[in-house]
C-alpha cells in the first residue's frame, strides 16, 4: 500500500468531516440564534394586555387582541374552505382516478402550487375578489388562505390514502360495498390520523403567511369581525409594527411574533405525534 | 324472531329485488360521489390556470404600454409613470444566487452529517428539529434580520468586508462601502438562513433513499465516510439533490417577508452587494397598497407575473427531477 | 416409493360422491384472462359444484388466485385486465360487461390472504355490510351480527366485548370475522384467497373446520399452496399449471391417482 496515499485520502476525509461537523454546528447555533432572540424579546413584552386590548396608535399602550381575533377568524375559514376541496381533490387522485391521466397531471401541478411564491396568491385573489369587491376584506384575506391550504391538504390525503392497503380496498368490494361508501366509511378512517395531520399543517402554514394579506385583507386599527371589511391579522401587524420608528410598537411586533411561532411549533409537534402514533400502531 | 335463512340459494326473489332496489341508491350515490371529487381535483387545475388568467389580465396594460422595455430597463418611476423591472429582476436573482450559494454546501455537510457521522441517538433530536424550523414563518426571519443581523453586519462585518477587499479588482466593486446593514448581501444572508432547513431536510430524504448495499458495498472496499459521499451518495442521489436545490431555489425567489425587512427598497442595480436593492416580491408588498394610478398597478402585477413565471419553471424542473428519483426508488 | 400410499397419508377419506347429486353453481367455459397483453389464464373449463369445497391448486404464478379473483370480478378494481370466455352463474355470464358488480359481489363474497377487518368495532364490521342491503329494526340486525358470528364459530370470544376495534383481535380471530361479516351478507358462493397463510396451525385448524361447516349452506373455493389442506377440506380440487387447467377431479382421486404426470410431479413435491 502506497502511503502517500492513503495519507491523502485521510486527509481529505478528516477534512470533510471537520466541515461537516463545523456545518452542522453553525446551522444550528444560527437557527437556534433565532429562537433565542425571538423568545427572549417576545416574552419580555408579554403581558395580559396583548391579550385583552387593541393594537394602539403610535407612543401608547395596547395589545394585539384585533389582530389576534381577525387572523383566528381568517385561519378558520381559509380551512373551512380549503379543507374540503383539497380533501375531495386528493381523494379523486387515490381513489377514482388513481390510474387516470387528469391525476399525474393534477398531481404536478398541485406540486407546483404547494412552493408558488404565496404574494402571488395575494395578488390573485386581489384581481378577482378584491376589485370587483370595490373593497378590501376580511373574506378576500381568508379566501387568499384557502387557496394555500388546497394543494397542502390535497398533497397529505392522496399521500395519507395511497397508504390504505389494497386488500382493504378488496375486501370492501368483496361484500359488494359501492367506492363511495368504501371511501368514506372505510378509507377515510383507516387514513384520518393522516389527514387530520396534514390539517393541522395547512393551519400551521397559513398561521403565518402575510404576503397573501397584504393587499387582501389589508389591515384594520381597531376590533372588526366584520368579514366584509378590511381585518387585522397578526402577521400583517408585525409586518406594519416591526417597520415603524415607535418603540412600543417594535415591541409588540416581537411578541406577536413569539405567538406565531409558539402556535407554529405547537401544531408541528402535535401533528407529528399524531403522524408518530400511527406509525406505531 | 325472525326467520333468517343461512343458504345464498334461499335468498328469495322478493328479496334479490329489495337487494337490488338498494343497490340502486347507492350507485346513484356513487356516481355524484365520483363527480364531486373529479369537480375538485379539476378545480385545483383551474385554481393555477385562475393564477395565470388573472395575473395576465392585470400585466397588460403595463406590458402594453413598456412592451419589451418592462424587463430590459430600470427606471421606475411612479410620478411620470415610466416602469421598467430589470433592478427588482436583477435583485430577486442575486439574493436567491447569494442564499444557495451559501445554503447548498451548507446544507448538504449538515445532510451528511446527519446521514453518516451523527451518532444514532442524535439523529431523529436534529433532524426533527431542523423539520420544525423550516415550517416557521419567514416574517420571523425577517424580523430577526432587521432588528439583529442587520445591525450586527452594520458594525462588524461590512466595514471589515470593505477595508478588506478595498484593494482588490473585482471584490472591491462588488463590497463597495458605505456599510447600510441593509441590503443585498444581508436579504442573501437571511434567505439563506431561512432555506437551510429546507435544503437539509430534503438532502438528507435523498441520501436516505440510497440503498444501504450499495454503501456498506464502498465502505468493504475501504472507503472512508468521504469517499463513500463523493463517490457513492452524491452520484446516485445526483438527480435528486439538484430537485431539492431547485425547490430550495423557488423557495428563495419566491420569498417576500425575510426579504422585503432588509432588502432596503432600492429601484437601482448597483456593481455593490453592500448597497440597498429590491426584488419583485419585495417592491410588490412595498408599494401596492400605496400604487396609484392603473399603470403603477399594473406594472406592479406584470412584476407578480413574471416572478410567477420565473418561479414556475424552477419548480417544474425541481418537480421533475425529484419524481425521478422518486421512481427510482419506487 | 409409491405415490398413491404416501398420500393417503395426508388426505382423509372422503364420503363417496353420488355423482347424479351434483349441480353446477358456476360454470366456467373456455375463460381467457389478460394482464394488459399478458395472458394468464388459457381456455380454462370447470364446473364449481353446489354445497362442495372445490380447491385450486398448483405452484405460484400458476394462475389459481387470478381464476379466483375472475369469479367476483375483482379484477375490475385495476385497469388493464380482463376475461374473457364464459362463467355461468344463476343463468349470466359473469365475466360480461354491464353487470351489477356490487350486486355479483353481494352473491359471490370473498375472504382475503390476510385477514381485512374494517376500522371500526367488531359488531360495525358485521353490521355494516347487512345495512347496505337491508333495513332492519335494531333487534334483528343484532340478531343477524350474532347469527353471523355464530356461524364463523367467534361469538363465544367476542360477545362481551362487541365494541372493540376489530384490529385489536388476534390474526386467526381477524380471520373468522371477515368470513362472519362475508356471511352476513348472504353470499352463495364463498371464494377463499389462501385464507390460512397467515396464520399459526391451531388458528388454521379451526377455519378449516369452519369451511367444513360451512359447506353445508355455501358453495365453496378455495386456493392453497398446502396441499395437505387441499386434501383435508375439499372435495374437488382443480390443478393448476402456467394459466392451465392440468387436471380436475375428486380430490381423492387427484391425490391418489392422477392422470397426468404434472399433476403426479407436484403433489408429490418434484417442484413447487
Amino acid at each position: 500500500m502506497d502511503a502517500s496515499i492513503y495519507a491523502a485520502r485521510r486527509r481529505s476525509n478528516v477534512m470533510a468531516t471537520v466541515a461537516s461537523y463545523a456545518a452542522t454546528g453553525i446551522g444550528l447555533a444560527g437557527l437556534a440564534m433565532i429562537l433565542i432572540v425571538l423568545f427572549w424579546e417576545g416574552f419580555s413584552g408579554l403581558s395580559l394586555a396583548v391579550f385583552t386590548q387593541m393594537t394602539p396608535p403610535p407612543g401608547s399602550a395596547g395589545g394585539l387582541l384585533n389582530a389576534i381575533v381577525g387572523s383566528i377568524m381568517m385561519t378558520v375559514i381559509a380551512i373551512a374552505i380549503g379543507t374540503p376541496i383539497g380533501m375531495l381533490a386528493g381523494t379523486y387522485m387515490a381513489e377514482y382516478g388513481r390510474h387516470e391521466k387528469l391525476t399525474s397531471i393534477v398531481r404536478f401541478i398541485n406540486d407546483i402550487l404547494l412552493s408558488a411564491p404565496s404574494i402571488v396568491v395575494g395578488l390573485f385573489i386581489y384581481e378577482v375578489m378584491v376589485v370587483p369587491m370595490g373593497h378590501f376584506s376580511g373574506i378576500a384575506g381568508a379566501v387568499a388562505l384557502a387557496v394555500i391550504v388546497i394543494p397542502v391538504v390535497v398533497r397529505t390525503t392522496e399521500d395519507m390514502l395511497m397508504l390504505v392497503p389494497n386488500t382493504l380496498r378488496e375486501a370492501a368490494a368483496s361484500i359488494g360495498l359501492p367506492r363511495s361508501l368504501m371511501i368514506r366509511h372505510i378509507a377515510y378512517r383507516a387514513a384520518r390520523s393522516g389527514i387530520i395531520t396534514g390539517i393541522l399543517l395547512a393551519v400551521a402554514r397559513i398561521s403565518g403567511e402575510t404576503a397573501p394579506l397584504l393587499f387582501t385583507a389589508l389591515n384594520n386599527q381597531f376590533y372588526s369581525s366584520n368579514l366584509n371589511a378590511p381585518m387585522s391579522s397578526l402577521p400583517v401587524v408585525i409586518f406594519q409594527f416591526a417597520l415603524s420608528p415607535y418603540a412600543d410598537w417594535q415591541k409588540l411586533a416581537w411578541t406577536g411574533a413569539l405567538i406565531i411561532t409558539i402556535s407554529v411549533l405547537v401544531l408541528s409537534i402535535v401533528a407529528r405525534a399524531l403522524a408518530g402514533t400511527r406509525k406505531a400502531s | 324472531m325472525v326467520d333468517v335463512t343461512w343458504g345464498g340459494a334461499r335468498v328469495g326473489a322478493q328479496d334479490a329485488a329489495e337487494r337490488a332496489r338498494a343497490l340502486d341508491k347507492l350507485r346513484l350515490g356513487d356516481v355524484i360521489f365520483h363527480a364531486i371529487t373529479r369537480s375538485a381535483a379539476i378545480l385545483v387545475l383551474l385554481l393555477l390556470g385562475g393564477v395565470m388568467v388573472a395575473l395576465l389580465l392585470g400585466a397588460l396594460p403595463a406590458l402594453q404600454t413598456f412592451g419589451f422595455d418592462f424587463v430590459t430597463t430600470q427606471r421606475w418611476n411612479p410620478v411620470t409613470e415610466k416602469f421598467g423591472a430589470l433592478a427588482p429582476i436583477y435583485g430577486t436573482l442575486i439574493t436567491s444566487l447569494i442564499a444557495m450559494v451559501i445554503a447548498v454546501p451548507f446544507g448538504l455537510l449538515i445532510a451528511m452529517f446527519l446521514t453518516e457521522l451523527c451518532p444514532m441517538w442524535l439523529r431523529r433530536p436534529i433532524g426533527i428539529a431542523i423539520e420544525l424550523l423550516a415550517g416557521i414563518p419567514s416574517i420571523i426571519y425577517g424580523i430577526w434580520g432587521l432588528f439583529v443581523l442587520a445591525p450586527f453586519l452594520q458594525q462588524y462585518v461590512q466595514p471589515a468586508l470593505i477595508s478588506a477587499f478595498g484593494d482588490i479588482p473585482v471584490l472591491s466593486t462588488l463590497f463597495a462601502g458605505p456599510p447600510y446593514g441593509i441590503g443585498m448581501l444581508t436579504a442573501g444572508l437571511i434567505l439563506a438562513i431561512m432555506v437551510l432547513p429546507f435544503v437539509t431536510s430534503i438532502s438528507r430524504d435523498v441520501f436516505d433513499a440510497v440503498p444501504p448495499v450499495l454503501k456498506e458495498a464502498a465502505y468493504g472496499l475501504g472507503c472512508s465516510t468521504w469517499e463513500v459521499m463523493r463517490h457513492v451518495v452524491l452520484p446516485y442521489t445526483r438527480v435528486g439533490v439538484i430537485g431539492g436545490v431547485m425547490l430550495g431555489l423557488g423557495r428563495a425567489l419566491g420569498e417576500t417577508m425575510a426579504v422585503t425587512f432588509v432588502i432596503g427598497n432600492a429601484h437601482k442595480i448597483s456593481g455593490s452587494l453592500l448597497a440597498p436593492g429590491t426584488t419583485i416580491s419585495a417592491t410588490i408588498a412595498n408599494e401596492f397598497t400605496e400604487a396609484v394610478g392603473d399603470l403603477y398597478t399594473s406594472s406592479l402585477i406584470a412584476l407578480g407575473l413574471i416572478l410567477f413565471v420565473i418561479t414556475f419553471i424552477v419548480l417544474a424542473i425541481a418537480r421533475y427531477m425529484l419524481m425521478r428519483i422518486e421512481r427510482r426508488v419506487g | 416409493m409409491n405415490v398413491a400410499t404416501s398420500v393417503a397419508t395426508a388426505a382423509p377419506t372422503h364420503p363417496p360422491i353420488d355423482a347424479a347429486a351434483l349441480r353446477d353453481k358456476v360454470a366456467i367455459r373456455n375463460l381467457e384472462f389478460f394482464y394488459g397483453e399478458t395472458k394468464a389464464l388459457k381456455g380454462i373449463t370447470l364446473p364449481l359444484y353446489e354445497n362442495k369445497v372445490t380447491a385450486f391448486i398448483g405452484p405460484s404464478g400458476c394462475g389459481k388466485s387470478t381464476l379466483l379473483r375472475v369469479l367476483n370480478r375483482m379484477y375490475d378494481l385495476y385497469p388493464n385486465q380482463h376475461a374473457e370466455g364464459q362463467v355461468q352463474f344463476d343463468g349470466m355470464n359473469i365475466v360480461e360487461p354491464g353487470l351489477d358488480l356490487n350486486l355479483l359481489r353481494a352473491r359471490i363474497g370473498m375472504v382475503f390472504q390476510k385477514p381485512t377487518p374494517f376500522p371500526m368495532s367488531i359488531y360495525e364490521n358485521i353490521a355494516f355490510g347487512i345495512r347496505l342491503y337491508e333495513k332492519l329494526p335494531k333487534r334483528e340486525l343484532d340478531q343477524r351480527v350474532e347469527q353471523s358470528l355464530r356461524r364463523a364459530a367467534l361469538w363465544d370470544e367476542v360477545k362481551d366485548k362487541l365494541g372493540a376495534s376489530g384490529l385489536s383481535l388476534s390474526g386467526g380471530q381477524q380471520q373468522r370475522l371477515c368470513i362472519a361479516r362475508t356471511v352476513a351478507v348472504r353470499p352463495e358462493v364463498i371464494l377463499f384467497d389462501e385464507p390460512c397463510s397467515a396464520l399459526d396451525p391451531i388458528s388454521t385448524a379451526k377455519i378449516e373446520e369452519l369451511i367444513d361447516e360451512l359447506k353445508e349452506d355455501y358453495t365453496i373455493v378455495i386456493v392453497t399452496h398446502n396441499m395437505q389442506q387441499a386434501a383435508r377440506v375439499s372435495d374437488f380440487t382443480a390443478f393448476m399449471y402456467l394459466g392451465e387447467l392440468i387436471e380436475f377431479g375428486p380430490t381423492d382421486k387427484i391425490f391418489t391417482s392422477p392422470t397426468d404426470r404434472r399433476t403426479q410431479d407436484y403433489i408429490t413435491g418434484r417442484f413447487g
